[in-house]
């Protein structure tokens, strides 16, 4: 009895202290939002702005020139869902590029964050929570213009959100790792170069990865980019997905996974010397 | 845990890079409500220490406890009781002045509401009300410096780390830091500073260790450190020519001992005036004559033979 109460004063006194926030990850996310709240406006703007481009040039353009449409839909209503997954891709690779170098060598502010109570994993936690906003109100954008142009063939593209999420995490995770590591801003500029750029092209979203050679079609099934193609697409358009969707599930958390261990240990790096 | 016990132990304290020593057993211990100093030239291993002080870098060696916890277990709750100015500023230019730290307090799990009124009193505090509202990037980098102080604050840390506060500013800003660091100090809080200015470590440190190549040369208050080390007078001679080096032998004889810089000789003698009366009679002129009190400077040539500030 006497040992319970001690222990309760105890807590009491620990309480009153200042100690690290409930939900660290929270606060952190919070401060990414008190800053996106000056620069919303013209990320809100493109975010509308780009699916409604896609519908006129696609649609009225590229469109009238297919005629027969692709797997028995118009080119429009097929593009959607792809184009939906690589818009979810470039915003979270966008998010996680200089936002990360720049926390780490500019401005670094991660430096800052680990002063206080924070740890390796909320400090990333937040960070990358902000990426899935971004990721899902663009994703969320996206459909309402292309809805309400009419694009999307079946309700069921609402299913588009999730897999948009979950392959922001799947890119943002390990490029948070890349990062991290970057040495120069440089290499950030590669990684659009050399892996958004071929990935957009190559992974299913203008035209069926099935219209490759065998080789690069199994490059195409390695990026998670086209899983998330496939898995949106089938959402817009209301069809089964090509593979299975467990499969393509299980694959994209898989990077997530991957990608959050190697950004931990990159961060870890850098922020405990 | 008594009061007695020291808010910051350290024993033999290792610090290393590979095979770089940054920080070679050194023993520290702070109590609570002091001003303690670290104070050495760059590269002496003050600011590997404050890291592992602040517990962001894990010892190589030694024992070290703050608020009786160990820094790599327990580092974030030791790190929810610190306060801590880095030497390099940590703010987030794009947001306002009031926002860096309201952001900054939520990590601590502070209310925002809390949070709000906390970030007015210390605006206030640092006398940046007015600037409360503007962002950070255009700020001067005093006002910057202050900014940090304030966000070291927000927590009403036990303990605040302050490495090389003043460095890069001016010398009115430097006194403004001075004077909200003295009386934070008045207010009881435990400050840990590094420096390399030997002024602002006589103004602000009860306590202070002078550490070189990462090792801790001596220990003491700034007097005694003075006292002990250093003669009451100081005077310091300019020769004319290229070299001071053939005044040095000459002057020998007239202090207790006799430092020879680049561009001047310094004189370390009871008394600065009589000593000056003493090289006339010998029939040297320098240029130049100043007669001064010792410092830390001084303790800090006499321990090292070199000059804090290269």
């Amino acid at each position: 009895m006497d040992g319970e109460r001690s222990g309760m004063t105890q807590l009491a006194a620990k309480r009153a202290r200042p100690g690290p926030a409930r939900v660290p990850a929270l606060a952190v996310l919070q401060y990414h939002l008190v800053g996106y709240r000056r620069t919303w406006r013209g990320g809100a703007l493109s975010s509308f702005l780009l699916p409604t481009l896609t519908v006129l040039g696609f649609g009225v353009g590229v469109g009238a020139l297919i005629d027969q449409g692709v797997e028995g839909v118009s080119y429009l209503e097929w593009i959607v869902g792809g184009l939906l997954a690589s818009t979810a891709l470039q915003v979270a690779i966008a998010e996680s590029t200089w936002p990360v170098y720049s926390s780490l060598q500019w401005t670094k502010i991660y430096f800052a964050q680990f002063a206080a109570p924070l740890r390796v994993a909320d400090i990333m936690a937040g960070q990358l929570a902000f990426v899935l906003f971004r990721v899902l109100t663009s994703a969320a954008a996206y459909l309402l213009v292309t809805g309400v142009l009419g694009a999307l063939r079946s309700p069921w593209a609402v299913l588009a959100l999730p897999v948009a999420a979950l392959l922001g995490l799947a890119v943002a995770a390990p490029t948070f790792a890349y990062a991290a590591t970057a040495s120069s801003d440089s290499w950030l500029a590669l990684l659009f170069r050399f892996a958004v750029i071929p990935m957009t092209l190559f992974a299913g979203v203008f035209f069926p990865v099935e219209s490759l050679p065998v080789g690069l079609r199994w490059l195409a099934y390695a990026t998670p980019l086209w899983h998330a193609v496939d898995l949106s697409r089938a959402a817009t358009l209301g069809t089964a997905p090509v593979w299975s969707v467990t499969g393509h599930l299980l694959y994209l958390a898989a990077w997530a996974v991957g990608g959050w261990l190697l950004a931990h240990r990159a961060l870890r790096r850098r922020l405990v010397v | 845990m008594t009061t007695a016990q020291p808010l910051i132990q350290a024993r033999g304290l290792v610090k290393r890079f590979g095979g770089f020593t940054a920080v070679d057993a050194i023993d520290v211990a702070v109590r609570a409500g002091e001003a303690f100093g670290f104070l050495g030239p760059n590269g002496a291993g003050k600011s590997s220490t404050m890291r592992m002080i602040g517990c962001v870098s894990p010892p190589s060696g030694g024992e070290l406890r703050i608020l009786g916890m160990d820094p790599v277990r327990d580092g974030p709750e030791i790190r929810a009781r610190l306060g801590v100015c880095p030497q390099l500023d940590t703010l987030d230019p794009e947001l306002t002045v009031r926002e860096n730290l309201i952001t900054y307090a939520r990590y601590f799990g502070i209310a925002r509401r809390v949070a709000r009124l906390r970030a007015a009193e210390l605006l206030d505090f640092v006398q940046l009300s007015e600037r409360a509202d503007s962002k950070v990037e255009p700020l001067s980098g005093g006002m910057k410096r202050r900014l940090t102080i304030a966000r070291a604050l927000v927590n009403e840390p036990e303990i605040v780390l302050l490495d090389e506060p003043t460095t890069g500013l001016d010398p009115q800003a430097r006194h403004l830091v001075w004077e909200r660091l003295f009386q934070l100090k008045q207010q009881g809080v435990t400050l840990v500073l590094t420096t390399h200015y030997m002024d602002e470590a006589e103004q602000l440190c009860d306590r202070l260790v002078v550490m070189d190549g990462g090792r801790i040369v001596a220990e003491g208050s700034p007097r005694v450190l003075i006292e002990q080390h250093s003669t009451r007078e100081v005077v310091e001679l300019r020769f004319a020519g290229e070299s001071q080096e053939p005044f040095a032998s000459k002057l020998e004889q007239l202090g207790e001992r006799v430092e020879v810089l680049p561009d001047r000789i310094l004189l370390y003698v009871p008394d600065g005036d009589a000593a000056v009366a003493e090289v006339t009679a010998l029939g040297l002129h320098p240029i130049n004559v100043l007669v001064r009190r010792s410092g830390l400077e001084d303790v800090f040539l006499h321990l090292t033979g070199r000059t804090l500030i290269d």
